[in-house]
């Protein structure tokens, strides 16, 4: 429950500061005015004073507790992680020496012999994690599964005979392993009922393709029923799906920003908006995670020193987020992002892949999780493929915004527009999760995910794991640190039927490997107490609960219990 | 030695005593001066560049952003789009009225094909619709495993890797294998998502005049000659050739076997993006390899999608192990991005098996490819533009009305007068500031085997009447 103030400044900050605002009926109008006098004494001038100010006539900048942590790596455990990596790195070298002199049997693919004296595919460096590192833990990714990707799935059962150079099928199917890895937030991922009954009828009478682009004659009706419907959802004035959620990134910040343009881009971004960044051709500005404070110097001295060399003011300025991270589990600090933004009169474009139906009261993402205006975000985007259990993404904001796109989006003009079933699952899950069928389900699923969520995180904490990011984040990383230990704790957790998503370099940080476990609607209590045991079983097993705070239990502690129960109510 | 430089010093001193005063004084006054022009020069610059806090705050209140997007004409060409309502099929509804599609690329028909729907419906009721994650993160279903397979198989290629987007395969290929240093050489005509796959991958771009092999081969001697200039370089330079197999922009085919040639003559790999041949071309619709008899593992990786003839969606790319099995870890596309949704992959599959089941299919659409082509030859004021076996065609104005937007009104006209008419057809769109370059404007024909002979004699008649109508 402790920051590291060493690497993550801004957090041990905001976290003491927003804790005052639980019970803002109580106390946290006069904490926050006490602390926006006791701020504006300092000479200072932070942007997110006046934006107290003018709040504090209701509340403070943050409407709900924003408690984030992110624990230090223990000195021993990231000095026994260098080691490991220094041990695998000089085994690497010699199994290569191996292979090099035909000693060890090699296994890679080989170029053909009519193109030996071309110039190599690739850098024999560039090979050297993939073939001595990665190749050891393989087993541990690319599962291949055969059913819903539910609460629950079934996994084709594999085996290797040359230590994970290629895969054997056994033909028997490994059933009912409790899935943590799919984004199934709101356990839209179902072969029965409504969304899919719906999506049935959609394949039969418009089959599954669309042979054409938007713009020239693939506009299908229901396309622009779904535009419309994500509008409302999003409580925007209009909305653009695309067929796939990278390319809604990487093809859209193009035609958004140009040359001259500056993008302030959060370091742990997706690799779709680093990627439409750079297409974009703008030049790029990479701030610390969440860190407010690194955001706005980039912000004051780009507009304060403008373009580099020609010395010309920026055309515009883009701010990048993502609502929440998937590696990191945090979620962005958007009531403080948005002041920035007003106060420099920067663009905000806002990544929800993840947060989108799976934060919030009302599951409308991060916007709705912090009681925001969305009409404060000027680029709203989000995936399909996750709390929808369908595929696409989407941009939604004001009216001018969207016809632009709408004209002059790259997947607008050469991409294949969405398939009907895809579009009718998203309709139908959307309209669930709205109230839009009569029904509460969509609502249930909600306030279920945000109770799981709650519950998990709480019970992981007490077992004594390192778990990252906010509180109220459905993606929860637990830190592994130990190279050896991603496979291991991947495959015992296999072994005792828990399907878990492991993840190292370069994903993460070198030292940095961890799991990351995606909480549900549709795990049910007990599958959770399930996980949970063996988690713990596993953990104690591989010594992974590294936390040094379980002992002691730190001073945020009553403040969990009140939080629980204000999510109960 | 050491006497020689004691000696030296000696004298040095003794001439020290022996100047006089006034040089002393006027040489030490000198070495003073110079040390505090050194110094003192960068201090001030230092000085005077920086701001107050004062006047920071005074630019950033000055400062105003253009807005995040420019204003949309209300008549903007590509704002309002043709509203299809219900299945884009043979028979499609545009706009509310029935047309005949000469629009959609659904060669083969299998849009409509009821085994494939079945078969996506199973899958449906088996996993659903989405696969909630990347391959990597349990976002791989049997099907993908299956279908890859079926496409390796069905190409005769050691593997194939499926995306879940057309437009980002050859996208995302492209910069899995070339980096920043490494050279392309690309045809002038290549497809949009090819150049976005350029751009990403921050090699050095030649381009080569469209189909033009000379032209190819001088840039390849100037490349060998440059090489020749500095050989430790060019051993890590890779070299690559992209390009289309049929071109979307201008529907003619590249000349393969001369590619080939080129290829093994001066190093260079090829890349080839099927998206308009697979399916189409050769005598099992494999492709450009096919219809030139091309050995397929001299081509070192295929591209293209699955949303034309296959009328599915997402794309794959096909090839040797040894290049393919490398974007599994470096194509952003595919490790990024959620896999593709089981219910098309089992629609891909089950247009495989019909493709594989009856190969008449693709002498069906060359027929019908060369008659359509044939009859829409010599129409006043209009040009045609492509191969008698290219399905996607192109009516380009034989002579322009003096600028593009003029051009394009008067191509719209012809496609609206033809919808009026109940034939679907559509202007082929492009970002003209985007494209490197740029197509001139024109009118899309798609030739399917579902036309009939009655459907293309309509349409070409409609066209041919509506075309002297707006070009009177």
């Amino acid at each position: 429950m402790t920051e590291s103030p060493a690497t993550k400044p801004a957090n041990g900050d905001v976290c003491q500061r927003v804790k005052n605002g639980l019970k803002p009926e109580r106390n946290g109008l006069l904490k926050s005015l006490h602390r926006c006098h006791e701020r504006q004494s300092k000479h200072h001038c932070h942007p997110e004073e006046e934006e107290v100010h003018a709040a504090s006539h209701h509340d403070s900048l943050y409407s709900r507790p924003f408690v984030e942590s992110f624990e230090e790596t223990p000195m021993l455990v990231a000095v026994l992680t260098y080691m490991g990596y220094g041990i695998l790195t000089i085994f690497g070298y010699l199994r290569d020496f191996l292979r090099h002199w035909k000693i060890e049997r090699c296994h890679i693919a080989r170029e053909k012999e009519e193109q030996k004296d071309f110039v190599p595919l690739y850098q024999d460096f560039e090979n050297f994690y993939t073939r001595n590192l990665y190749m050891r833990i393989r087993d541990n990714w690319n599962r291949p599964i055969c059913s819903v990707p539910g609460a629950k799935v079934d996994l084709m059962e594999r085996a290797s005979h040359d230590y994970n150079w290629t895969f054997e099928y056994t033909g028997r199917v490994v059933r009912d392993v409790i899935n943590l890895g799919s984004y199934n937030y709101l356990g839209f991922a179902e072969n029965f009922g409504p969304c899919a009954d719906s999506a049935a009828e959609v394949t039969i009478k418009y089959g599954v393709g669309v042979a054409s682009t938007r713009q020239e004659i693939g506009n299908l009706d229901r396309h622009e029923d779904m535009e419309k419907l994500v509008a409302k959802f999003l409580g925007v004035e209009s909305a653009m799906a695309f067929g796939m959620g990278f390319a809604t990134n990487s093809m859209n910040i193009p035609a958004l920003t140009g040359k001259g343009c500056l993008i302030l881009s959060d370091e742990l971004n997706h690799a779709s908006l680093v990627l439409g960044a750079r297409l974009s051709g703008s030049t790029i500005r990479v701030f610390k995670h969440n860190n407010m404070q690194s955001l706005e110097k980039l912000l004051r001295e780009a507009i304060v020193h403008g373009q580099p060399r020609t010395h010309r003011p920026w055309k515009k300025i883009l701010i990048v987020v993502e609502g929440i991270y998937s590696m990191e589990g945090s979620i962005v600090r958007l009531p403080e992002v948005i002041a920035l933004k007003k106060r420099y009169r920067a663009y905000l474009y806002l990544d929800e892949a993840h947060s989108i139906g799976a934060l919030g009261p009302r599951g409308r993402g991060v916007v709705d999780y912090f009681g925001l205006d969305p009409r404060d975000v000027d680029v709203m985007m989000g995936t399909f493929t996750k709390s929808f259990g369908a595929a696409g993404g989407y941009i939604a904001g004001k009216r001018e915004l969207i016809e632009y796109l709408r004209s002059h989006s790259h997947s607008a003009v050469y991409a294949t527009s969405m398939s009907p079933p895809v579009v009718e699952q998203i309709i139908t899950s959307m309209k669930c999760i709205m109230g839009e069928d009569g029904t509460t389900i969509g609502c249930d699923r909600v306030r279920q995910l945000a109770e799981n969520t709650v519950y998990f995180r709480k019970r992981l904490r007490e077992m004594g794991f390192i778990i990252y990011g906010n509180e109220d984040s459905p993606v929860v990383p637990m830190m592994l640190y130990m190279p050896a230990k991603i496979g291991a704790f991947g495959r015992e957790m296999l072994k005792r039927d828990i399907g878990v998503v492991v993840v190292g370099f370069p994903a993460t940080p070198i030292i940095e490997s961890r799991a990351r476990f995606c909480i549900s609607a549709a795990h049910t209590k007990e599958m959770l107490d399930r996980a949970l045991s063996v988690i713990s079983e596993v953990g104690d097993l591989l010594q992974l609960k590294y936390s040094r705070h379980r002992i002691q239990p730190s001073m945020a502690r009553p403040f969990d219990d009140n939080m629980y129960e204000d999510i109960d109510d | 030695m050491a006497s020689g430089q004691q000696w030296v010093l000696v004298e040095m001193v003794q001439a020290f005593y022996e100047a006089p005063a006034y040089h002393l004084i006027l040489e030490g006054i000198l070495i003073l001066w110079i040390i505090r022009l050194l110094f003192s020069k960068t201090y001030k610059l230092h000085e005077t560049y920086k701001l107050t806090e004062k006047e920071k705050e005074d630019l950033i209140e000055e400062w105003q952003p253009e807005p995040l997007v420019p204003p949309v004409s209300k008549d903007h060409p590509s704002l309002n789009y043709d509203v299809v309502s219900g299945p884009p099929r043979h028979k499609i509804i545009i706009n509310g009225k029935e047309c005949i599609n000469f629009a959609s690329f659904n060669f083969l028909g299998l849009l409509d094909n009821d085994r494939v729907k079945e078969k996506a419906l199973a899958s449906l009721k088996k996993y659903g619709v989405g696969t909630c994650g990347p391959r990597g993160f349990y976002g791989t279903f049997d099907v993908h495993l299956e279908l890859e397979s079926r496409l390796a198989k069905f190409m005769k290629t050691e593997e194939a890797i499926i995306y879940s987007y057309g437009f980002a395969t050859i996208a995302s290929a492209i910069p899995a294998y070339s980096k920043r240093g490494d050279i392309i050489f690309v045809d002038e005509a290549a497809c949009f998502s090819i150049q976005k796959g350029l751009q990403a991958s921050r090699s050095f771009i030649k381009y080569f005049k469209h189909n033009d092999m000379e032209d190819l081969e001088r840039l390849l001697k100037e490349q060998e000659l440059e090489d020749q200039k500095n050989p430790r370089k060019a051993r890590v330079t890779r070299k690559f050739i992209v390009v289309e197999g049929l071109y979307i922009n201008t529907a003619d085919i590249c000349p393969l076997p001369e590619l080939v040639k080129l290829k093994y003559k001066y190093k260079v790999r090829i890349f080839l993006e099927e998206s308009m041949s697979f399916g189409v071309l050769g005598e099992h619709g494999r492709g450009v390899t096919e219809h030139f008899g091309v050995n397929i593992d001299d081509i070192d990786l295929i591209s293209s999608n699955m949303e034309n003839a296959v009328a599915s969606i997402g794309g794959f790319c096909c090839g040797r192990s040894f290049v393919i099995d490398h974007q599994r870890l470096s194509g952003q596309g595919y490790c990024f991005s959620a896999s593709l949704p089981p219910m098309l992959a089992s629609a891909a599959i089950e247009a495989l098996n019909i493709m594989e089941e009856d190969p008449g299919i693709f002498t069906d659409l060359k027929e019908k490819c060369k008659h359509v082509h044939k009859a829409l030859q010599g129409i006043p004021g209009l040009k045609l533009v492509g191969e008698p076996f290219a399905p996607a065609l192109h009516l380009q104005l034989e002579k322009s009305s003096g600028s593009r937007d003029s051009d394009m009104q008067l191509l719209r006209t012809i496609v609206d007068s033809c919808l009026e008419r109940q034939v679907a057809l559509t202007l082929a769109r492009y970002l003209e500031k985007e494209e490197r370059f740029l197509p001139p404007p024109s009118i899309r024909v798609v030739v399917t085997v579902e036309q009939t002979e009655e459907d293309m004699e309509k349409a070409v008649h409609c066209i041919k009447e509506a075309a002297s109508a707006a070009l009177k």
